[in-house]
């Protein structure tokens, strides 16, 4: 069966030209950078370039550029780093609708007797910054707030945020992860001091990442040993991985306004077509600005893990914010801090979209989903009942 | 994805005997949209009104969810009512060649439905029957789901639990907010080790300032950290007497189950204070 994927903020596919670029550094080129003979040079001379690429991408320095092994590698070297340059300040500030690369540290550190503050979003998934200025104070350490979210699509404004951590003279971290390849980046003029991205969402392969690092920002390594990464980052690289994420990096350069055009249309053609073709559905974070390529909709009276696995033998590709498929027993985090109720939140649906998504791949999902809704509310005892009333 | 048997699927993918009964005998509901499953059971009985002869279903839930509803039906036709009284959720499981044990609970929800139905239809009064759970005799463990004391050590003996997490898988109480773990623990003590409860060393008598102070504790020690958890928090406004003002803050602050919430503080304070202890939520 032939896929159609739209589960891009999962995973996304490897870009050939990428496999390409990377291929002959595991069985041909499989030198140590480190060493001092010229076959590991001219693998450092890759790695140099991926770092130029992917600093490229950024608006960034090469020497601003950390590689890892993924984004929550990233946002945990991130936050504990601020941690260990301001031993005294024992607060830390994210957001309710974090990942849990950054949530779960947060809420680890907590336990350990630091102060965590939560922000909280509204109905359409957004900051109020005036919650961050109250609670923002010279005890802040990091303040860490996503770029994009990755259930909804919803993008903060990171800019205003940093912002306002500068003025109390907190660090700033944003976990880019969703952003990096759709939104236009430049952190020569940014008040981001550290950003975290993983390659496997931009079409690079998976177990490759990197930690943007303001210059002049102190910084406490997460992993010590060797002096790879100018001692940021020990351990030998992924020689073969680094330069694959470089060559994402610059392809996801080149395709930023294919992702802001032809993809978003796709996108806002598969909301639209969804909206009118299906009842009782709203948009979670529609009123938002939110990424290029995301979509998360409410379908009421069903069950999200049912609608996937219907729509997987379609060969339909798409995720949930519902509890069933994670094995936890309620439902997205997101969509709780949205406030998002319940009757909607089982049944939500994320579809999202890459530069590899096509015309064909939105009409497939467009004809499978209404009948696929339409059975399962006839299965659930509310849908009926609900629906009679709502009409 | 999770690993189900070829017969969950295909009991999902074709679920048997999907639909009302409109001159059903027996009709037993359990679950709600806020619990993620729900389950309408319909039982038509032959004329002597002892055998089941039909049975129905209407399922809003995951795959497994539907499978075990669909399993259920096809298991009790034919049944006598006792004979049907006596399908266990395992044997559920078993017929779908086992489940995840994440997924357990569908298959009790299922038995569930079934007692309901035949209970209500002989009559036998279900006490404190909310549509959440059906059990609803003894005292509300977790508040997330609903879910009583007399509920959980039901499961915990016919399942032979041994972890807080088993428990969760096979009940769902727990899997919210977290705060009934270590109540779920001592239950399976019970069950599992005929211990008794374990009481709480509770002070005699109490100054007013020494009883405001240690309700202050519990509040701190006891119940704020186990809302933080769930990115809720609460503020103590005032005490006055046996009642304690609090409001609401973060995730807990409109949240529709702080109801719930305001009835486990009340709990936590009865249980570390004195029994006269009143809980109000006020306005922030």
């Amino acid at each position: 069966m032939r896929e159609i994927y739209a589960d891009n903020n999962a995973t996304t596919k490897v870009d050939e030209a990428v496999f390409d670029e990377m291929r002959p550094y595991f069985c041909e080129l499989y030198g140590n950078p480190s060493s001092m003979h010229f076959f590991g040079g001219q693998v450092q001379k890759k790695v140099d370039e991926a770092r130029n690429r992917t600093a490229a991408l950024l608006g960034a320095q090469p020497e601003e550029i950390v590689f890892t092994a993924c984004g929550t590698e990233s946002d945990n070297a991130a936050i504990r780093s601020a941690l260990e340059i301001f031993p005294e300040r024992r607060h830390i500030i994210t957001t309710r609708v974090e990942h849990p690369a950054v949530l779960t540290v947060c809420r680890n550190l907590a336990k350990r007797g630091y102060r965590v503050t939560e922000l909280s979003v509204d109905g359409e998934g957004r900051l109020d910054l005036a919650e961050l200025r109250t609670v923002i104070d010279a005890d802040t350490a990091i303040v860490s707030v996503m770029f994009a979210n990755n259930e909804t699509g919803v993008v903060f404004p990171v800019e205003e945020i940093g912002a306002i951590v500068k003025e109390k003279g907190a660090l700033f971290h944003t976990d880019a992860v969703q952003a990096v390849g759709k939104i236009p980046l430049n952190m020569a003029d940014s008040t981001i001091d550290m950003l975290a991205l993983s390659g496997h969402k931009l079409h690079a392969p998976k177990g490759t990442g990197a930690l943007y690092l303001r210059k002049g920002v102190p910084f406490r390594p997460f992993m010590v040993g060797g002096h790879q990464e100018r001692s940021r980052r020990a351990g030998t690289e992924n020689t073969a991985g680094i330069i694959a994420l470089g060559k994402a990096c610059e392809l996801a350069g080149r395709n930023l306004e294919i992702e802001n055009t032809r993809v978003r249309d796709l996108r806002d053609r598969l909301e639209r077509e969804i909206m009118s073709r299906i009842g009782n559905v709203q948009v979670n974070g529609g009123k938002a600005e939110r990424l290029p390529n995301t979509v998360s909709v409410a379908f009421e009276f069903v069950e999200g893990e049912a609608i996937l696995m219907l729509l997987s033998e379609k060969g339909i590709c798409a995720s949930s914010g519902s509890a069933c498929t994670s094995g936890s027993l309620e439902p997205s985090h997101v969509l709780r801090a949205m406030g998002v109720p319940f009757t909607c939140a089982h049944g939500s649906i994320r579809f999202s979209l890459s530069r590899f998504t096509t015309d064909e791949d939105i009409d497939a999902i467009i004809r499978e989903l209404p009948p696929i809704i339409e059975r399962l509310r006839e299965l659930s005892p509310f849908g009926r009942e609900f629906l009679a009333t709502a009409h | 994805m999770w690993d189900y048997t070829d017969k969950v699927r295909e009991h999902f993918l074709n679920p048997r005997n999907v639909g009302e009964i409109p001159d059903a005998d027996a009709i037993g509901e359990v679950g709600s949209l806020a619990c993620g499953d729900a389950l309408k059971l319909y039982l038509k009985l032959d004329e002597s009104k002892t055998r089941i002869v039909d049975a129905k279903f209407q399922t809003f839930g995951c795959a497994s969810a539907i499978a075990s509803s669909s399993a259920l039906t096809e298991i009790i036709k034919g049944r006598t009512l006792d004979e049907a009284l006596n399908v266990s959720n395992q044997e559920i499981a078993e017929f779908l060649g086992g489940l995840p044990e994440e997924k357990m609970h569908c298959s009790v929800m299922g038995q569930e439905a079934l007692e309901v139905a035949i209970a209500k239809y002989r009559g036998g009064a279900l006490p404190g029957h909310d549509h959440v759970h059906p059990d609803m005799a003894g005292d509300v463990v977790c508040t997330c789901f609903g879910i009583t004391d007399q509920f959980l050590k039901k499961v915990i003996k016919e399942n032979d639990l041994h972890t807080a997490e088993q428990v969760t898988h096979f009940t769902k109480a727990g899997g919210g907010c977290g705060g009934c773990v270590p109540k779920i623990k001592e239950l399976i003590a019970e069950v599992m080790g005929g211990q008794p409860k374990k009481e709480h060393k509770r002070p005699e008598k109490l100054t007013n300032l020494r009883k405001m102070q240690l309700i202050q504790d519990v509040l701190e020690k006891e119940v704020r950290p186990l809302l933080w958890a769930d990115g809720g928090d609460l503020e103590l406004v005032d005490i006055a007497g046996g009642t304690v003002q609090i409001v609401f803050r973060k995730a807990c602050a409109g949240c529709v189950s702080s109801g719930h919430t305001a009835r486990f503080v009340e709990q936590k304070l009865r249980e570390f204070v004195a029994d006269d202890i009143r809980v109000e939520e006020v306005e922030g």
